[in-house]
């Protein structure tokens, strides 16, 4: 490692109060949406956030583009700490940091030409002159892949994955160095999300931009990011890179969501599998589980998952695991198909 | 096409199994607008035996779930031309009256619904919505009614089904909506299920629990299940045949095993490369299909992949623009057919990164 990380995240968490009805509307309880997440995100490279719906991740892109305000805990860019600036503090931030929304139909405004939407950061940021604006917005649809003379055009005569290349054009703007892409393919069809993943790829080697990549599709996470950090209501429950985490996965959590993701490789085998079957739903964040979280969907738990929380602990190089019994999970299989088994599938 | 009785099925499963149950043959479903005519499906054809699963995937527009709610006879003959012929257990659906209609859904045919919020009535509980399919097709009181959906709530898994049959849809998660769905789905022991997308709102886990259940009532009632999904990772997993559709035609069929490891329509092959995994080389580039699906309003003329696909040079005489192929046998046998005019399949297997 060189240097101190782009950004660095420290113990964040987010609570949602929960009010009751009345005309008092008191505080009843609180969401824990975020509860002490801590990782950090190289410049110039991708770290993914995956989980299951409700598990936080989302929230917590929210909270590092400042769309919503941390309960408590550190965010540090490039440094400097941003978890409480004030709006107008925040706003030569927002410049660095940019974010790529999950559905391209809502995150465009209808009623503005694609022009209007890659040129107004470029306008209210002044970072180039007004009669340039036009000839810098032309480079930027270039730029992801879309026709420059459409400029004119309202996002409504694109289709879903042009408009998701908009949203990136956006969010090229102001040369960000890192950009927060919450869900970004997961609205779009196979054969175009696979355009979308390569243009994103393509664009980090020639910009350097740093990814924060929240996805729930793991197969897309790791075709794109070289680490990933796994969430479950709230907490992150294993951080490794790629390689480890995909093979070699120590959290019984995390080898059952690999264990459930239906692979195409499955077919040169004859399809029906074993694999770990986790019982039941995620727990509510409004009353989550005490001690381990996972506990009352995981095959492992005993006693002392009730009563202590497993800490996030370093198990080897960049191999960080929440869990009392990280020890006796290694030789878990998650009924994958062995690598040399499955070559044969996609030809 | 022999018609057990009602009712003794569970017997009678053996006699049936193997043989045709659902026959889908040069179908077409059409709806005018005033942009002119929307060609959703045109010429479909497949058969489905009873206690086989047939995985129809495809991506959005494909037709993939206008052809699914035809068989159940669901299009509003006042805004849609549907064309062909579907034999549902022997009898026709196209053209069918209502009252036939109705008594073959929910009965001999049951469709799942890509989301459980939608397709439950949120005004009544969820006991009640399952035992009243079971009433209109056996006629029974209410409270047998009752017992019969909390045992097909405790079938499908959930926990204190006497308790939750009382609550409503929005006191359940969305894997327990879509378990109770299932459950309406099979109150009447139907002899066709078709699940519409029946996992995509799900999260993977619970995703793996719906796609086992599905498994399991299968081979419990030994019901012939046709699968419409995008994802051809649970094609891989649940599907015996593969049915690929694109611009509202069948380009690809085949046993799932031979069709995905072995694909004769460079579609299919673009589906498979632009897909990623989970295992294998994760610096594999994805090779994503260039263009866009075509509009169903004007299909290109000659194949209707021909405009996205790499592969149309290779064929002599401008066949692929100017004449649709046939649904022909491919090379390697097996029941695989597609739609390609490519003399020699393998080619489409060499593509590298265009």
């Amino acid at each position: 490692m060189t240097g101190p990380p782009l950004l660095e995240v420290t113990d964040l968490r987010k609570y949602f109060p929960v009010r009751a009805s009345g005309p008092l509307r008191r505080a009843v309880g609180q969401v824990r949406a975020v509860d002490g997440v801590s990782f950090s995100v190289e410049a110039g490279r991708s770290l993914g956030l995956v989980g299951e719906s409700g598990c936080g991740k989302s929230t917590t892109g929210r909270l590092l583009t400042r769309l919503l305000d941390p309960t408590s805990g550190s965010m540090r860019f490039d440094g400097r700490e941003i978890g409480h600036l004030g709006r107008k503090q925040m706003l030569p931030l927002r410049r660095e940091i940019q974010m790529i929304f999950q559905d391209p139909y809502s995150s465009l405004n209808p009623r503005h030409t694609v022009g209007t939407i890659v040129g107004t950061p470029l306008r209210v940021h002044k970072v180039v002159p007004d009669e340039q604006v036009l000839h810098r917005v032309r480079e930027l649809l270039e730029l992801v892949g879309l026709n420059p003379e459409h400029y004119n055009r309202y996002p409504s005569e694109f289709s879903g994955g042009q408009r998701q290349r908009i949203g990136i054009a956006r969010a090229l703007a102001l040369r960000p160095r890192l950009i927060v892409a919450d869900e970004p393919v997961s609205a779009l069809d196979v054969s175009i999300q696979a355009q979308v993943v390569n243009l994103l790829s393509d664009l980090q080697k020639e910009l350097g931009v740093a990814f924060l990549f929240i996805a729930h599709d793991l197969a897309v996470v790791r075709h794109f990011c070289p680490e990933v950090a796994v969430m479950y209501l709230g907490k992150i429950v294993e951080v490794a890179d790629r390689e480890t985490l995909y093979d070699r996965p120590r959290h019984p959590y995390t080898q059952a969501l690999l264990s459930a993701v239906p692979d195409v490789r499955q077919a040169a085998v004859g399809g029906r599998r074993e694999r770990i079957r986790l019982q039941g739903d995620v727990p509510s964040p409004l009353d989550p589980p005490s001690g381990c979280r996972f506990r009352t969907r995981c095959w492992m738990a005993r006693e002392i998952c009730a009563t202590q929380e497993p800490p996030l602990l370093q198990l080897g190089e960049g191999h960080k695991v929440a869990c009392h019994f990280a020890d006796e999970t290694a030789g878990t299989t998650t009924g994958r198909v062995a690598d040399d088994a499955g070559g044969t599938a996609t030809g | 096409m022999t018609n057990p009785l009602p009712g003794h099925r569970s017997a009678s499963i053996l006699d049936v199994s193997g043989q045709d149950f659902l026959v889908v043959e040069d179908l077409s479903v059409r709806f005018p607008t005033h942009d002119g005519l929307v060609q959703a499906v045109s010429n479909l054809s497949y058969t489905v035996r009873m206690g086989e699963t047939l995985g129809v995937v495809g991506e959005s527009g494909s037709g993939k779930s206008v052809s699914a709610m035809a068989v159940l006879g669901l299009h509003d003959e006042q805004r849609s031309r549907v064309t062909g012929s579907i034999r549902v257990g022997g009898r026709e659906i196209v053209g069918a009256t209502e009252s036939t209609l109705r008594q073959v859904r929910g009965n001999e045919v049951a469709m799942i619904f890509q989301d459980p919020l939608s397709a439950l009535h949120p005004f009544h509980p969820v006991g009640r919505q399952i035992g009243e399919a079971y009433r209109v097709h056996h006629g029974c009181s209410r409270s047998a009614a009752r017992a019969k959906a909390v045992e097909m709530l405790d079938r499908v898994g959930i926990p204190q089904a006497r308790s939750r049959a009382d609550d409503y849809p929005h006191q359940f998660s969305g894997g327990m909506r879509q378990r109770a769905m299932i459950a309406m789905a099979l109150v009447n022991d139907p002899k066709l299920l078709v699940a519409d997308e029946p996992t995509t709102a799900l999260d993977v886990t619970v995703q793996a629990q719906i796609l086992d259940l599905l498994q399991e009532l299968q081979r419990d009632f030994g019901s012939a299940v046709v699968i419409i999904t995008h994802d051809l990772g649970v094609v891989a997993e649940v599907a015996d045949e593969v049915l690929v559709m694109y611009a509202g035609r069948a380009v690809e069929k085949g046993p799932t095993r031979e069709v995905l490891t072995h694909p004769e329509m460079p579609y299919t092959w673009g589906l498979l490369s632009s897909t990623p995994d989970v295992s294998g080389d994760p610096d594999r580039r994805l090779v994503p299909i260039p263009g866009n699906p075509p509009s169903l309003l004007g299909p290109p003329p000659g194949c209707p992949f021909h405009p996205r696909c790499p592969h149309v040079d290779k064929v002599p005489g401008d066949l692929c623009r100017s004449v649709l192929p046939a649904l022909a046998p491919g090379r390697r046998g097996h029941g695989h057919t597609k739609r390609c005019h490519l003399p020699d399949s393998d080619v489409i297997l060499e593509t590298g990164t265009a």
